[in-house]
């Protein structure tokens, strides 16, 4: 190379940095998903000085509004479906886009399209989805007056009403934390509820058989009707079109004048058919700093993904793939993207959740760290499972990888603690409020091929061999 | 240093209105042995750590140590006032946790959401009169603690349990007794310090007996306040024993009597001492709120609680603590740690993420402290937006002997005006 050209090298350097500069004051930032991620993401991205365009569209017509109380305080009646809206933490000045479903992605052209046709071009993508509910299979039925599925407001404002107008019985088809809050709320509201579970008992995708137990002996003594082993085969109408009883798969058939399906959740992916990212039933795969994988496993540079639609490594975990259907891993996750969308490779951080849940429901406060599921004894470690007051930590491998207490939950960051070091399981005893049992037992999850609710953090596996839960649609 | 004769030095009362160069020092060991049977904690992450492992007891009665530090120290008089006292503060789960929610069913949400907002107003219009009084004077002078700081907490103590606020001056005379002789420092074992125990034994037993008896009568006639509600609860933990009324009553009414006095004059402290802050809260009054943590993260009104002992070995930070040995979790220490909060000597009322461990953490979290911080935050409101151009007439001021109740006996402040 000659001098001068080396000289005009040098003054005309190429600079990823530069680059990134004129993206973070002149790009444009689309975010597909407008709840608590995609909120929280577009205020980071605002606090970490992004000055460029942020168009924020989301499916449903509302602004971001929290879902939590949708099967608890609102369905009591305490507060109204329309009083959830999420507090902003600072102003985004963004264009929302909402009512209007992205429908399709084209990454060769950096471009996303919505249900009314428009395309909006993008620098950088962020994927926050989430997941909706699954409906009752047959759509017939699934149409009848008094079905109600629980994910959105309009969801919760409904069942909230039908439930006030004192049906004759709820129904309740799956006992996983969704079913058995709304459960929950129909005891409270004193209304005679039956509780359907394919499987042997409620919580027990998330929590294991031990702990499905307890929360079994919960829901019966406060009074719920819970079958077990028992499926609904189909929902029947009277002649004005509502729902008036169903058949279950022994025969039985029962009446109820407000059904509730409740099993799982199907992630919201279908936009992203033919994009050639790594997009499937269980989410969309991205490595530990949100950026997504395509289809072959490669990590893109322009397309993040966060929330319940998301899947990443754990390094706690083997690093198999947690897809965390959990309100903090949206927020946390936000924050982590954010910072990711704004920064090269030395800047970025990584979202390495401990992850952690709450569910309330009769009358206990259930509170949990790390992913239980991924264990496979238990023990109890303070307080009394018959008082359901306590905490029991899970292992796997002389490992402590979860821990869930009910009524116990000031105890958790010890056990939050124990989890991040990988410390040794079973630990130590306490020195006070000693279980009468102690002892470690199997933790009885469920076998990833019998059919059962949809625990909310579902391991993946990257490894064929490797345990995987499975989730199959419910067969008729 | 050695963190023996550091930790001592922090105990000596000639350091109390600033043991924070020694709790420093301490730090450089976050766990240290300071005697035969004593481990002192002062590093943010070990104290978190320690206040929420379940190998730590809050059961004082089997600590090596207590109110009086290790027991060689203590007289029979004050072990048996010690032995009455269980508590929620000084036991431990399950008997804890059912004493705290029998309390909590008549104090706070769900079950009495309204009690502590209830208490607002008062306390707005007790702030205002207290200081119509002063300015009614006449003077231009006034003692923050006496005039101002003590009435409120006192006040508003002694209504929600459903005291009789009578009883109030020979209550506060037994109090202050007790605050002078519960000494875990050098100075105990001074012939005065020996004195102070005795006398702190026989005022407690007065007390005790002052709070049994009205415990009796409550228990006989229902009447307004926490004290009668828990003695005749029929929630679904039933009714307290008339022992654990007794020893939760004095446990609330001391603290009551103590931590938030010492908080309110803290904050109107703080600020005068830092040039600036007065007229940035004055006009800024939504900053209150974040200026009363900030506050209590740089002087907490209870430095530590000498009740808590290891019920097994326990390895942290480097340092073995062996079974039996009593832990002192010093919140006031971990509050100023570097790890966790930088330049951790600032006073900063804009400081943000402010974790502090100032009403401590995990199970025993202060059990007033919304109540405390209602107060606190009103007064001191109340105090900004009337008295014109405070200045500190002493700094620092003098201080009360306790170290765990650690506060200014009075603080003295000049003022131009009072609107």
């Amino acid at each position: 190379m000659s001098k001068d050209a080396i000289k005009a090298n040098k003054k005309k350097p190429y600079s990823f940095d530069k680059i990134l500069k004129q993206f973070r004051t002149r790009g444009q930032i689309v975010i597909v998903g407008a709840s608590l991620a995609g909120l929280r993401a577009a205020e980071a991205l605002r606090e970490n000085g992004f000055e460029g365009r942020l168009i924020i569209i989301g499916d449903e017509p509302h602004e971001p509004y929290d879902r939590p109380p949708l099967s608890k305080a609102v369905l009591k009646g305490w507060v109204p479906a329309d009083h959830t809206k999420l507090p902003r933490l600072r102003r985004v000045d963004a264009e929302w886009k909402l009512g209007v479903a992205a429908v399709g992605l084209d990454r060769v052209n950096h471009l996303v399209k919505l249900g009314n046709g428009e395309e909006i071009h993008y620098d950088r993508l962020l994927i926050a989805t989430g997941t909706r509910a699954r409906p009752w299979s047959n759509p017939e039925e699934a149409a009848l007056e008094g079905v109600f599925t629980v994910r959105t407001v309009e969801d919760a404002a409904g069942l909230s009403a039908a439930l006030q107008a004192k049906p004759r019985r709820v129904l309740i088809i799956g006992s996983g934390f969704v079913g058995s809050e709304i459960a929950s709320v129909c005891r409270d509201l004193d209304l005679p509820v039956t509780v359907t579970e394919r499987g042997s008992g409620p919580l027990k995708g998330a929590l294991g058989g031990v702990i499905s137990d307890i929360v079994a002996d919960m829901m019966r003594d406060a009074g719920v009707d819970l079958r077990t082993g028992v499926s609904v085969k189909s929902l029947h109408g009277d002649d004005s079109g509502h729902v008036r009883s169903a058949t279950l798969s022994d025969g039985t058939v029962l009446d109820a004048d407000v059904v509730i399906p409740s099993q799982g959740s199907i992630r919201n992916v279908e936009w992203l058919d033919g994009a050639g990212l790594a997009a499937g039933q269980w989410g969309v795969g991205c490595d530990a700093g949100c950026r997504a994988f395509d289809i072959n496993g490669v990590v893109t540079d322009h397309i993040f993904v966060i929330g319940d639609v998301a899947r990443a490594p754990h390094v706690l975990y083997g690093y198999e793939f947690l897809a965390l259907e959990h309100w903090d891993n949206a927020v946390l996750g936000a924050e982590v993207a954010a910072n990711n969308i704004l920064n090269l490779e030395v800047g970025r951080r990584a979202h390495l959740p401990l992850p952690s849940f709450w569910s309330a429901e009769f009358g206990v406060n259930i509170k949990s760290v790390g992913v239980c599921s991924f264990g496979d004894e238990i023990v109890f470690t303070q307080g009394s499972p018959e008082d359901r007051r306590f905490a029991a930590a899970y292992g796997k491998n002389g490992r402590i990888v979860g821990a869930v207490t009910f009524d116990h939950g000031k105890w958790l960051p010890y056990y939050a603690d124990l989890i991040e070091r990988s410390a040794p399981f079973p630990p130590p005893p306490p020195g006070f409020d000693v279980p009468t049992n102690n002892e470690v037992m199997p933790a009885r999850f469920p076998d990833p091929r019998e059919p059962s609710g949809n625990p909310d953090v579902v391991l993946t596996g990257h490894d064929p061999t490797d345990r995987h839960a499975e989730f199959r649609p419910r067969s008729h | 240093m050695e963190a023996a004769a550091a930790w001592a030095e922090a105990m000596k009362f000639a350091h109390r209105p600033n043991p924070y160069p020694f709790y420093e020092e301490l730090r450089r060991t976050p766990v240290a042995k300071v005697a035969e049977h004593t481990y002192v904690v002062t590093g943010y992450p070990e104290v978190l750590a320690l206040a929420h492992d379940p190998r730590i007891s809050s059961d004082i009665g089997r600590s090596p140590s207590g109110l009086f530090g290790e027991s060689d120290a203590k007289l029979e008089t004050a072990e048996a006032a010690q032995a009455k006292d269980s508590s929620m503060l000084v036991s431990d789960p399950p008997g804890h946790d059912t004493m705290r929610r029998q309390f909590m069913r008549h104090f706070g949400p769900p079950h009495t959401p309204d009690l502590i907002p209830s208490m607002a107003d008062f306390v707005t219009d007790l702030a205002n009169e207290l200081l119509d009084t002063v300015k009614a004077g006449g003077g231009t002078r006034m003692d923050v603690v006496d005039d101002f700081s003590y009435p409120i907490p006192v006040s508003v103590i002694f209504r929600v349990m459903g005291a009789p606020i009578e009883d109030e001056p020979k209550f506060h005379a037994w109090v202050v007794d007790f605050m002078q002789g519960a000494d875990v420092g050098p100075e105990r074992d001074t012939t005065e310090g020996k004195a102070a125990v005795q006398k702190a034994a026989t005022s407690m037993a007065e007390l005790d007996a002052y709070v049994r008896a009205l415990v009796e009568r409550l228990a006989r006639e229902p009447g307004p306040g926490l004290l009668s509600a828990v003695l005749h609860d029929e929630g679904p933990d039933g009714p307290v024993s008339h022992d654990v009324a007794a020893a939760n009553a004095m446990l609330l009414l001391i603290a009551g009597h103590d931590s938030t006095v010492n908080t309110i004059t803290n904050c109107v402290m703080t600020l005068l001492r830092n040039p600036g802050s007065w007229d940035l809260l004055r006009d800024n009054p939504e900053l209150v709120p974040r200026t009363v943590e900030e506050v209590q993260r740089l002087q907490g009104a209870v430095q530590f609680f000498p009740s808590r002992w290891a019920t097994a070995d326990i390895e942290i930070a480097g340092t073995r603590i062996p079974a039996g040995s009593a832990v002192f979790l010093v919140y006031a220490a971990a509050n100023r740690d570097p790890r966790r909060f930088p330049s951790p000597d600032r006073f900063d009322p804009m400081r943000e993420n402010n974790e502090h461990l100032g009403f401590g953490s995990g199970i025993h979290t202060c059990f007033g402290g919304p109540l405390a911080r209602l107060e606190v935050n009103l007064a001191l409101e109340v105090f900004l937006r009337r008295v014109r151009s405070p200045r500190l007439v002493v700094d620092p001021p003098p201080y009360r002997h306790n170290q765990v109740f650690r506060g200014p006996r009075h603080l003295w402040v000049d003022f131009a005006d009072i609107d």
